[in-house]
């Protein structure tokens, strides 16, 4: 049970990151809502790290002077880095848009930002 | 190994090394003085392209098996012996698919970079502009490189982020804002979906490479249920990023605010999207065909269906725009559904008997049809950028007779125009006969809607060069030919494009037949120099050309024949104008492009409200779209 905890995070957080930007129209919501997708996939992606068993693929043994045998590959937190740098990146990039957006035109929901249509 | 040995083997990591290095190092240039930036990024963009020649000479003279591998972090040799042997490392492989990609990235690139100059002359950050221009390139040219499926990602976001920030350039205009959050939001949402898919793949078999896991795939007795999930994953998000509807409703708004040359290279981003797709279909599912056939068969007629959607409703919306800017942008959907066709055809009859009897044609078709749009559509945003540069606005109803004194742009324009539509001996007529005649064999009413929607694409750019060139000047344009760099940005492509015209079977040879090899693995051509063969038959624009030769002279001579010095006069003379009034209180009667075609928008009308009332521009709506059709896709990647 305590192995697929990670797992029912991940799909709570990406249920909750899908609901917002499907039903909320404010668009630092919709920002939040992504960034939640985020941590979902990267949740998921660093849970994937730990396997149980003897599959000998340059291991980290975290637990092992307590005698588990459960270890943690490495390429999952190489991946889950460049995802979150990767993440940091757009989600800048959409803040910067949705400050400007408010800035120069005082829109702050996706009711408002309708200009390019049909 | 010999020096060239070692540059074909480097050569990929340099042309994605090159542009990175072009992109950061532009700021520093641009603080010393303007001109050395643009001897900089000029130079750039000709040493990329010099890389991309004699690498994709080298690939397509190999008849496209893969011919260079890049290990970063080590030569072959040297591989990294992990669980089983296999490659732990990041590695670059380039076949005929990967280097016909590159080569038109590379000369469409080259013609944005060309016209900018000029273009972009009255704005101010144009340091960020070339910084993020190379960017896209290398993010472009790693995508299409890349091995390894973690690194397709990291690519796909790169050129997301490239093309949005570029979107958003012009930050005088609240649209570009607008048009930048939807597709940085669109494509957010599926590069994470796309890195959950991934995942999957990474769970279930512990490898990244695109070769490992093709094998992997393929290795059990038959497909596991995870991997058919996958697939439907990769499917609709590589659709989206090629603008396929319906999850197209982002690219539009994109397309059509970014600056014209970016629009040009974004053409090409989307394209790298069409590659992934299929690499992901032919490659990394198609390696044990035995085994993975009924779920390759599914995909494929999800392609078709994505391609026929793509195709007629690109199309029917492209006709009641009125910004020329975003009339291109459907149409440039509307093609990209001409090359998921063809190349879906392939994927739907691949190791049947069928596939040999059309489905390679389709395919063949399909890809050529990129290249051609490619050229075509890089040529027709290049023009529409002119168009708006000289005529201040991008309404087309408020246009008008710019083809007195843009002359030349209007030549070039009807070059993109008469290729786009597919009318003879044009290029974009070689590739779509060989998608009509493979797809009629596959189905019949496919292939006709295939054809009706070349002759919407007619019509629509028939509106767009009345309204912009013909009738009376507005006089609030500014007057004058545009620039000379920005008429040779659009002269490289138009020139491209009329020479490609006249050697279909060339092109078909020496460029497609290795891209088709590369992801079916199995041998063919559909082409010599000059005659294209389509499975029926056989096209040669030579032969028409001189057909259409003879028959003006023959037309001349009767014409000599006849009396001269006749002036019209009397009511022969004048204007008809189906008996209405050629003058409104004295000034000329004009329709606008928006009244053009009423009658068929008005005969069509229960057709056009809902469509129309779904691209409402409401952000939430176009997440649902998405969301709803990657769950389709799955769906009937399962059960069917």
């Amino acid at each position: 049970m305590m192995g697929e905890l990670p797992y029912l995070a991940v799909v709570a957080l990406i249920g909750i990151g899908l609901y917002i930007t499907l039903f909320k129209k404010n668009l630092i919501k919709l920002a939040m809502g992504i960034t939640l997708i985020e941590s979902g996939v990267n949740l998921f992606l660093i849970s994937l790290a730990f396997r149980a068993g003897d599959e000998m693929a340059a291991p980290v043994f975290t637990l092992q002077l307590l005698g588990d045998k459960t270890y943690s590959l490495p390429t999952p937190h190489a991946l889950t880095l460049t995802s979150i740098v990767i993440g940091v990146a757009t989600t800048a990039l959409l803040l910067a848009f949705i400050m400007q957006v408010h800035r120069k035109h005082g829109i702050t929901t996706t009711e408002d930002l309708r200009r390019l249509k049909g | 190994m010999s020096f060239y040995d070692s540059f074909i083997e480097t050569a990929p990591a340099l042309l994605v090394a090159i542009p990175l290095l072009v992109a950061f190092m532009t700021p520093i240039m641009s603080k010393i003085s303007s001109s050395l930036r643009k001897v900089w990024n000029i130079l750039g963009i000709l040493i990329v392209s010099a890389v991309m020649l004699v690498l994709g000479f080298e690939v397509l003279s190999g008849g496209g098996a893969v011919s260079s591998v890049y290990v970063f972090g080590g030569r072959e040799g040297s591989l990294f012996p992990l669980a089983g042997g296999n490659i732990a490392r990041i590695s670059f492989y380039v076949d005929g698919m990967s280097a016909f990609m590159g080569l038109l990235m590379t000369v469409v690139a080259f013609g944005s970079l060309i016209y900018s100059l000029s273009f972009m002359k009255r704005y101010t950050g144009l340091d960020k502009y070339y910084t993020l221009l190379f960017l896209m390139l290398a993010a472009n040219l790693g995508m299409v490189f890349t091995g390894d499926l973690f690194n397709l990602f990291v690519w796909f976001e790169i050129s997301s982020v490239a093309i949005c920030a570029l979107t958003a350039f012009r930050t005088e205009r609240g649209e570009s804002f607008e048009g930048a959050i939807k597709y940085l939001v669109y494509s957010t949402i599926a590069g994470l979906v796309l890195l959950f898919a991934i995942g999957i793949l990474y769970g279930q078999y512990g490898h990244l490479n695109i070769v490992y896991l093709s094998k992997a795939i393929g290795g059990h007795s038959e497909m596991l249920v995870m991997d058919k999930l996958v697939l439907g994953i990769l499917v609709t998000v590589f659709a989206l990023k090629a603008g396929s509807v319906p999850m197209h409703m982002a690219t539009p708004d994109a397309y059509s605010e970014a600056p014209a040359p970016i629009t040009a290279m974004m053409v090409t981003a989307s394209q790298a999207g069409l590659y992934a797709l299929f690499r992901s279909v032919f490659t990394l599912y198609g390696a044990n065909i035995q085994i993975t056939q009924a779920t390759v068969h599914t995909a494929g007629w999800v392609v078709v269906i994505l391609g026929i959607l793509a195709m007629f409703v690109g199309v029917t919306m492209a006709l009641v725009q009125k910004d020329i800017k975003r009339l291109m942008a459907y149409h440039a959907i509307s093609q990209t559904g001409y090359m998921l066709l063809g190349v879906g055809v392939g994927m739907a009859v691949y190791n049947t008997p069928e596939f040999l009897e059309f489905g390679r044609v389709a395919m063949s078709g399909g890809i050529f049809h990129i290249f051609n749009h490619a050229l075509y559509k890089g040529l027709l945003f290049l023009t529409a950028g002119a168009i708006i540069y000289k005529a201040g606005t991008r309404d087309l109803n408020k246009m008008g007779g710019l083809g007195r004194e843009m002359w030349l742009t209007a030549i070039f324009f009807v070059i993109g125009a008469l290729a786009i539509s597919g009318v003879p001996p044009m290029n974009g007529f070689s590739s779509k006969l060989l998608i009509y005649e493979s797809v009629f064999k596959f189905n019949p009413i496919i292939g006709a809607i295939a054809m009706l929607v070349s002759l919407l694409t007619l019509a629509s750019f028939v509106k767009v060069f009345y309204s912009a060139f013909m009738g009376p000047r507005n006089k609030e344009m500014k007057r004058g030919e545009v620039p000379t760099t920005m008429l040779l940005g659009m002269a490289l492509l138009g020139s491209v494009i009329l020479v490609f015209s006249l050697l279909p079977g060339l092109v078909v040879r020496t460029l497609v037949d290795p891209a088709v090899n590369a992801l079916t693995g199995i041998e063919g051509t559909t082409g010599t120099s000059l005659t294209l063969f389509t499975g029926e038959g056989s096209w040669n624009a030579i032969v028409l050309l001189g057909a259409f030769a003879v028959a003006l002279v023959v037309g001349l001579l009767i014409r000599s024949m006849g009396h001269k010095g006749t002036t019209p006069k009397g009511e022969g003379a004048k204007p008809y104008l189906f008996g209405n009034p050629t003058e409104v209180d004295g000034k000329p009667l004009t329709v606008t492009g928006s009244n053009l075609y009423w009658g068929f928008t008005k005969a069509l009308s229960r057709y056009y409200r809902p469509t129309e009332g779904a691209h409402s521009g409401l952000l939430n709506e176009y997440i649902f779209y998405l969301i709803a059709s990657m769950v389709i896709v799955m769906a009937v990647m399962v059960f069917l």
